[in-house]
């Protein structure tokens, strides 16, 4: 009978018609996103970090400029304390090679997705800024945080030593 | 007294909605119907085969991602394979399994997208479309599991895939497996002996088995013609060789042809996936080579079965961190140079519908 397929197609969508949405309202729910997630808000510990600039060696488009002293008790292993450390996160496609790079394991992805800015320069997250943030590090290429990374609340902060190697 | 007419030229696109991103088609009308079409591209143009030449090989995995970008994982996976062939290493056995899984799933989303634009061109507007986009939301929350990305993956290196599956992965994994099929089954419900659908597909833009070869096509517009070549059966790379399923191939070759051809083709990528969870293997999923590789010099060319046909990568190298020339078959580039046979002598309404049964992604052609 002409008309059938049609009305075959409507009996799927009807059902549809009175079941609950799948979507959600965005700012008020939030859906939770995974352990490995890689986003905003870069993991940094200082004490780790020996500035060696792997990771600025690293990142395929160059926006992590790093500028070094001399400081023999700067931190553990290292010669060299950080004056700069910039990350233009304005450019930044969150490819996680950096922290690939990383053979002291200081730096981390974080787990964040909002941080808008009415200007570029905004968007540069400067040493002052890495230091004081709250410290969210993904569990990506850090398989040690796959069970703590999908706990955090707001207040989290991890400690290197929670954060682990 | 005899009205005079004369043909016109229409500009379809750049931006136009149906044209699935900037491309432009100068179509030559006669009224309503089609007497010559040239395609126009190059408005995505960013130079990816340039910019590869001053990246190291690890750093061109990121590039990958932004051709196809509904199917980053294939793009990343075709770039591995090719590299892999000029070292002439091979990724561990387990590597090799999650490769494939995360192939499959793409395909699947590649597939659901390509599927629900070509409704929404045809005037299904909306309702398959959402359908579609609620399976592959699940397949992206996938990918954000496995790699922590949505989009752009850059989730496999050369020698392996960068991470180990995470422990919830195949519990996720295998509650879509169990419910994908019944959704399959209601697109087919919904859709399949839809008699507009029928109307508007069948017999149109019909391409012969001879000229899709001609022109070099392939993946399903080329299968829907009823040429049976698929590079998982004929080149088998990974761990293909080793799996069963089929080649859907189509009757005649037109419109219907190929979406039949797409819906059909989940079902078998749902069956490798299957597959692959049954057999994974424990062990290493990464080899150890050096940050920086430096291949020997001479070149290779290394071909996947990407959701839109046969994605190549022809790498040249002179001994250093950095290709010396990286060229990309794309394949959606190559399935357009059939647009002008499949649409000459229809009307404009068919030309969108044909456009979309194409499943072209500009990021893509334009590279």
């Amino acid at each position: 009978m002409y008309g059938l397929g049609l009305l075959k197609g409507l009996s799927v969508t009807i059902r549809y018609a009175f079941k609950k949405p799948f979507t959600v309202q965005y700012p008020e729910t939030k859906l939770k996103t995974q352990p490995r997630y890689r986003g905003y808000e870069f993991v940094w510990y200082e004490d780790r970090c020996t500035g060696c600039a792997s990771c600025a060696k690293y990142c395929p488009l160059g926006i992590i400029k790093i500028v070094t002293k001399r400081a023999p008790e700067a931190n553990i292993g290292g010669k060299y304390a950080l004056d700069i450390f910039d990350i233009d996160t304005g450019r930044c496609m969150f490819c996680a090679l950096c922290v690939e790079a990383c053979p002291y394991d200081a730096l981390f992805m974080g787990v964040n997705y909002e941080r808008a800015s009415y200007t570029r320069g905004g968007l540069v997250v400067h040493i002052d800024e890495l230091r004081n943030a709250k410290k969210m590090p993904s569990a990506f290429l850090r398989p040690n945080l796959e069970v703590q990374a999908g706990k955090y609340t707001e207040e989290s902060s991890l400690n290197p030593n929670e954060a682990g190697r | 007294m005899p009205i005079k007419t004369s043909p016109i030229i229409v500009n379809i696109g750049p931006h136009h909605p149906s044209t699935h991103g900037v491309f432009r088609m100068r179509v030559m009308f006669d009224g309503e119907n089609i007497i010559d079409l040239e395609p126009v591209f190059g408005y995505l143009h960013r130079g990816t085969e340039k910019l590869a030449e001053e990246r190291t090989y690890a750093q061109i995995i990121t590039l990958t991602d932004r051709l196809d970008y509904l199917a980053s994982m294939s793009n990343n996976l075709a770039y591995v394979v090719s590299v892999e062939k000029l070292l002439g290493v091979k990724a561990p056995e387990r590597a090799m399994y999650i490769r494939v899984i995360m192939a499959e799933l793409m395909r699947i989303a590649s597939h659901l997208i390509g599927l629900g634009s070509f409704l929404n061109d045809l005037g299904a507007l909306a309702t398959p479309w959402m359908y579609m986009f609620r399976e592959r939301e699940k397949i992206l929350d996938l990918c954000e599991m496995v790699c922590g990305a949505r989009i752009t993956y850059s989730y496999m290196r050369v020698g392996g895939v960068s991470m180990d599956l995470p422990p919830e992965f195949m519990g996720a994994l295998r509650q879509f497996c169990d419910d994908f099929p019944h959704r399959i089954d209601e697109y087919e419900k919904l859709l399949r002996e839809n008699e507009i659908l029928i109307s508007r597909t069948k017999g149109v833009a019909v391409l012969s088995a001879e000229t899709a070869k001609n022109n070099s096509l392939s993946g399903p517009v080329l299968r829907a013609s009823g040429v049976n070549w698929d590079l998982r059966k004929s080149d088998p790379y990974e761990i293909y060789d080793r799996l069963d399923f089929e080649v859907p191939i189509g009757q005649t070759g037109d419109t219907y042809d190929r979406f039949l051809v797409r819906l059909e083709e989940l079902r078998q990528s749902l069956k490798i996936i299957n597959q692959c969870v049954k057999d994974m293997p424990i062990g290493e999923t990464r080899l150890k080579l050096p940050a920086l590789i430096r291949p020997p010099k001479g070149d290779a060319y290394g071909h996947v079965e990407a959701p839109k046909g046969e994605l190549g990568f022809y790498i040249v190298s002179d001994g250093t961190i950095a290709p010396y020339r990286l060229k990309i078959r794309a394949p959606s580039f190559i399935n357009l140079t059939a647009l002008r046979e499949m649409t000459v002598g229809y009307k404009l309404a068919d030309l969108i519908v044909v456009f979309g049964s194409i499943d072209v992604n500009m990021g893509e052609v334009d590279r």
